[in-house]
């Protein structure tokens, strides 16, 4: 975080301390430049500056992105704005490949002159860096673009909408939930826009808009007189998509039936969500603590998705795999060696999860990747077995491919381009299957929904997962809610576990929006679809101590 | 240049004041120089410099707030933000939870800076990593490290006459080495403010050592067993930890609401109640060598000695100045390190006292379970070995632990010395019935 010039939560931002785990960064900057744009043709003639600089100064080859990156965080709890955030980050990054390696230098100092030292001193960096090179840096192909353009397809910007009107839509949210019977209540709405311009010297000029959405909340409901508290998290997911997605209704999708839940995909009623979590948030206070053993696990999208992202997404990422992780997040069971047997058995047969930066409304979807590689859909695990990884341009050529996948992401101008998550979804059954109708073929279960508490080994193998709402299932029936439930496994059993997928009128996106990665640390946000699915004698665990 | 010296950033702080129109007016100026190199399979992956300076201004009209901040610094640009800055705070709600900006206050002097970090240079971090790569090329292992250094300053001045400044740098490196068939894998980390106490020769030992000595692990059960844990199993700069999950909840708000841990049946806090084992005694203090930090917090109050828990009592909860205000209770910033009491004994020593137990050098992916007991989960990882009859007998698979510092803290068998992880000095600890319960192929 010292590198990102944190802005000082200052005296309405205690709310800042309760999350301190938010990444804030650049500049502040007053509402009104929200709206601002940085000429095109200044970026194009700034990006020429560079790749010329960079090519005079010996680089084989240069990528340039100008990105002016836009957040706005409003933090709220019970009848108080605890604070709003607006911050601005401008400028440079150049990526170079000099004697066969890579270097890269930063700058904010947007000038042709600034950019030139820059570009001179990624130059440098990689020569000097290639003393430590075993084998040059090879790059797959890539066919220059001209100049393109490309926008998340929003219908309304968050960032015009004033901020006062952002802030009573949390309060009302805040409002609902006491009204139900809390005391407590957080509410955050996070808004992101990168305005990233990319420029190499395949020919490419790639002008892209990016917005993405998150507004969230946490209900806890407290028990003096026991002394017990419990929480109940928001069941919305951060979205690529504008206000609309708070403010356009449309069709929901029922939760099973005796939950009293809400599927939410392109709308999220945040009124209606705080009323049922302060209602549910109360009930897990008096909830009965689960009999540790096997169950059949019926899991929903909103809590799904993080499975899916942590033992299928991270552990399909080709640099992990490769051992460029080893010091932080770790590498990867799914070993290459498992992928050339071409049987290895990553799921049972009805598991098919491919990779997607092109679904609409996901947080991953971009038209080109961060080094200038057109997007697209391919298949990670089929019918069950490994098939490929997640690649970038410096990796494709590891795994027999003639293209990258488009898996190139840098969290800010500043941050050098590295691989990063796809969107990593489930394909829904091929049968109609509502969730109602996968319940009644369970004798012994639980339905979890919403993400909960979530831990995987460095090789994505051992997981343990919670949830954030839990329902016993019993001879077919939702019999009530539970708590204390954790459920274990290994990766590999998990999936060829997967007994049933609803189909696809039940899909919806769950989603991750600061997921880390990297050293210095960056962060990405990714997407990922599933419909219910069960996955049969899981092993639940009871987390309940005493102290 | 991004590091302005007390009378620079006084004199840019003096002029943005006399701009203020606004009741009260404070503002922030920082920046910060630094760099990194990354490395993995034995080369140079990335490697950067950076620096920066920023400005914030937090302008008020009664209990209205608004906050801007640039990064140029002409008179028409700062004044310009002056005017940005109270515009916001006439269009702000009101704050229920108003306080009014600090008057002067008095701080302790803190040596946190040091030259020899702040000039450190490219030439430097690529022998860093040439050393740790020719290193691991030597044993047939493989290198994946991180070393990253920075130098910053932070100045703050209001309309009230506040005005406090400090300078720190730090160093902080970490490096992995596995094994060339992918069974063993070990770990090292160190952080200091001053780069002349590090040794990446030294890391790098430890880290290929234990790579070497964990390979071909076997799997033994999971269940309770007495561990053995090291610094950086208890403390991280890279993710989540038991201790600091412990002193991240010590929070006056959250106690007297009924949300932690430290709330207790019936309304009240466990404040001035013994909850750990007698010879557990944290505390803090910007002005420690070992771990010098800034005078001061981010909104001003003095940063000052305060024990938080003393032989397992607990004795101070740190909360904001309006909550202070509200209950009526001392101010108490949040600290910028933690120190726990250690005891005299080596791992050596633990080990060699040690029938059945379990050597932990680092725990991962630590997240929370349950808020109410403090129950958290994670794995061990790079470097996990069984104990048997005071000697290491043979490497072991890693396990998932559900545990939470407040049982483990009563469950203390022994404290070694206090070492620097992550900004805080932390003892390795032996503790009995430590929770593992499941085991993990991953290595």
């Amino acid at each position: 975080m010292k590198r990102r010039n944190f802005i000082q939560l200052t005296s309405a931002g205690m709310g800042g301390l309760l999350l301190g785990s938010v990444p804030v960064f650049g500049h502040a900057v007053h509402p009104d430049a929200y709206l601002e744009t940085v000429d095109v043709a200044l970026k194009k003639r700034l990006a020429d500056a560079a790749l010329n600089a960079a090519k005079a100064k010996g680089a084989t080859y240069a990528d340039v992105r100008i990105g002016r990156y836009l957040q706005q965080y409003l933090f709220t709890r019970e009848k108080q704005v605890q604070n709003i955030v607006n911050a601005e980050s401008y400028g440079v990054g150049i990526r170079v490949l000099a004697n066969g390696t890579w270097g890269f230098a930063a700058t904010s100092n947007v000038t042709e002159a600034g950019i030139a030292k820059a570009a001179a001193q990624a130059v440098a960096i990689a020569q000097a860096n290639a003393k430590f090179q075993k084998e040059p840096v090879q790059l797959a192909p890539v066919k220059g673009t001209g100049e393109v353009t490309w926008r998340t397809p929003i219908v309304k910007n968050a960032f015009a909408v004033p901020v006062a009107e952002k802030a009573d839509l949390l309060l009302a949210a805040n409002a609902k939930a006491m009204e139900n019977g809390t005391s407590f209540v957080n509410s955050n709405l996070f808004q992101i826009n990168e305005q990233k311009y990319f420029a190499s010297t395949d020919g490419s000029y790639i002008d892209q808009d990016v917005h993405r959405i998150w507004p969230t909340f946490t209900v806890t409901a407290v028990d003096k007189t026991t002394g017990k508290f419990r929480t109940r998290e928001a069941l919305s997911s951060p979205m690529g998509m504008g206000y609309e997605y708070l403010s356009n209704p449309a069709p929901k999708i029922a939760g099973p039936a005796g939950t009293g839940l809400q599927g939410y995909y392109k709308y999220y009623d945040i009124l209606e969500d705080a009323a049922a979590a302060a209602k549910q948030a109360k009930a897990k206070i008096s909830a009965k603590s689960v009999v540790p053993g096997k169950y059949d696990l019926v899991l929903d999208p909103n809590h799904l998705g993080l499975t899916i992202h942590e033992s299928v997404g991270h552990a399909t990422e080709l640099d992990r795999v490769l051992g460029y992780e080893a010091n932080y997040a770790g590498t990867s069971f799914a070993t290459l060696d498992k992928w050339q047997s071409k049987n290895f058995k990553y799921g049972s047969k009805l598991v098919n999860i491919f990779a997607d930066k092109t679904q609409p409304g996901s947080l991953g979807y971009v038209e080109y990747d961060d080094e200038g590689v057109k997007t697209k859909r391919w298949d990670l695990i089929k019918e069950g077995l490994l098939v490929n990884y997640q690649a970038t341009r410096d990796q494709a050529h590891i795994i027999h491919e003639k293209e990258s996948h488009g898996c190139c992401y840098a969290d800010n101008w500043s941050s050098v381009q590295f691989q990063r998550m796809a969107n990593v979804s489930l394909a829904p059954g091929k049968t109609k299957l509502s969730v109602d109708d996968m319940i009644k073929n369970v004798e012994k279960g639980i339905y979890i929904s919403g993400r909960g508490s979530f831990s995987i080994d460095q090789q994505r193998y051992n997981f343990q997962f919670g949830g954030t709402v839990f329902h016993e299932i019993k001879n077919g029936k939702i019999v009530g809610m539970l708590e204390d439930v954790a459920y274990q496994a290994n990766t590999q059993e998990f999936w060829n576990s997967c007994a049933a997928i609803c189909d696809e009128s039940d899909y919806r996106l769950f989603g991750s929006f600061f997921d880390g990665k990297g050293q210095p640390a960056q962060i990405s946000a990714v997407s990922h679809g599933s419909s219910t699915t069960r996955f049969n004698g899981v092993n639940v665990i009871n987390t309940a101590r005493k102290i | 240049m991004a590091i302005l010296n007390k009378e620079e950033a006084q004199a840019i702080l003096r002029k943005i004041l006399s701009y203020s129109k606004a009741d009260e007016c404070e503002v922030n100026l920082s920046g910060t120089e630094g760099g990194n190199i990354r490395y993995a399979r034995n080369s140079v992956s990335t490697s950067g410099a950076e620096e920066n300076t920023s400005l914030a201004i937090e302008s008020r009209f009664g209990k209205r707030a608004g906050t801007a901040t640039i990064n140029e610094f002409d008179d028409a640009a700062l004044q310009k933000l002056v005017r940005q800055a109270e515009e916001t705070a006439r269009l702000a709600p009101e704050n229920p939870e108003y306080i009014e900006f600090l008057s002067p206050q008095t701080y302790l002097p803190t040596n946190a800076h040091f030259a020899s970090t702040a000039n450190i240079t490219p030439e430097y971090r690529a022998e860093v990593a040439g050393k740790s790569i020719e290193m691991a090329n030597a044993q047939k292992l493989t290198a994946a490290g991180f070393l990253e250094d920075y130098s910053n300053f932070n100045a703050k001045m209001n309309s009230k006459g506040l005005f406090a400044y400090n300078q720190d740098s730090s160093v902080e490196f970490s490096v992995t080495m596995r094994t060339a068939d992918g069974t063993g894998s070990g770990y090292a980390t160190r952080d200091f403010s001053d780069v002349s106490k590090f040794d990446a020769v030294e890391a790098s030992q430890v880290a290929i050592a234990k790579a070497m000595g964990s390979s071909n692990a076997k799997a033994i059960e999971p269940g309770k067993y007495t561990v053995i844990l090291e610094p950086a199993a208890l403390m991280a700069n890279t993710d989540a930890s038991l201790m600091g999950a412990l002193l991240n909840s010590l929070d006056t708000r959250n106690a007297d609401e009924g949300r932690s841990f430290l709330a207790k049946k019936g309304g009240g806090t466990k404040l001035g109640e013994k909850l750990f084992d007698e010879r557990i005694t944290i505390y803090s203090d910007p002005t420690n060598p070992d771990i010098p930090s800034s005078g001061w917090a981010d909104d001003g109050r003095p940063q000052e000695k305060i024990t938080w828990i003393e032989k397992g009592v607990v004795k101070n909860l740190y909360n904001t100045r309006y909550w202070a205000q509200h209950k009526n209770i001392k101010s108490i910033p949040r600290p910028g390190g933690f120190i726990m009491l250690g005891g005299t004994q080596s791992i050596d020593d633990m080990i060699k006292s040690t029938d059945r137990g379990i050597l932990v050098t680092r725990l991962w992916y630590i997240r929370a379970v349950d808020p109410q007991t403090l129950l958290y989960t994670g794995l061990t990882r790079d470097g996990t070995f069984y104990i048997e009859n005071g000697k290491i007998k043979h490497p072991v698979k890693n396990f998932r632990f559900n545990e939470s510092p407040v049982i483990m803290l009563n469950n203390l068998e022994a404290l070694g010395k206090p070492q620097r992880v992550g900004g805080n000095l932390v003892p390795p600890m032996k503790i009995r019935d430590f929770t593992f319960t499941s085991l993990s192929d991953a290595v």
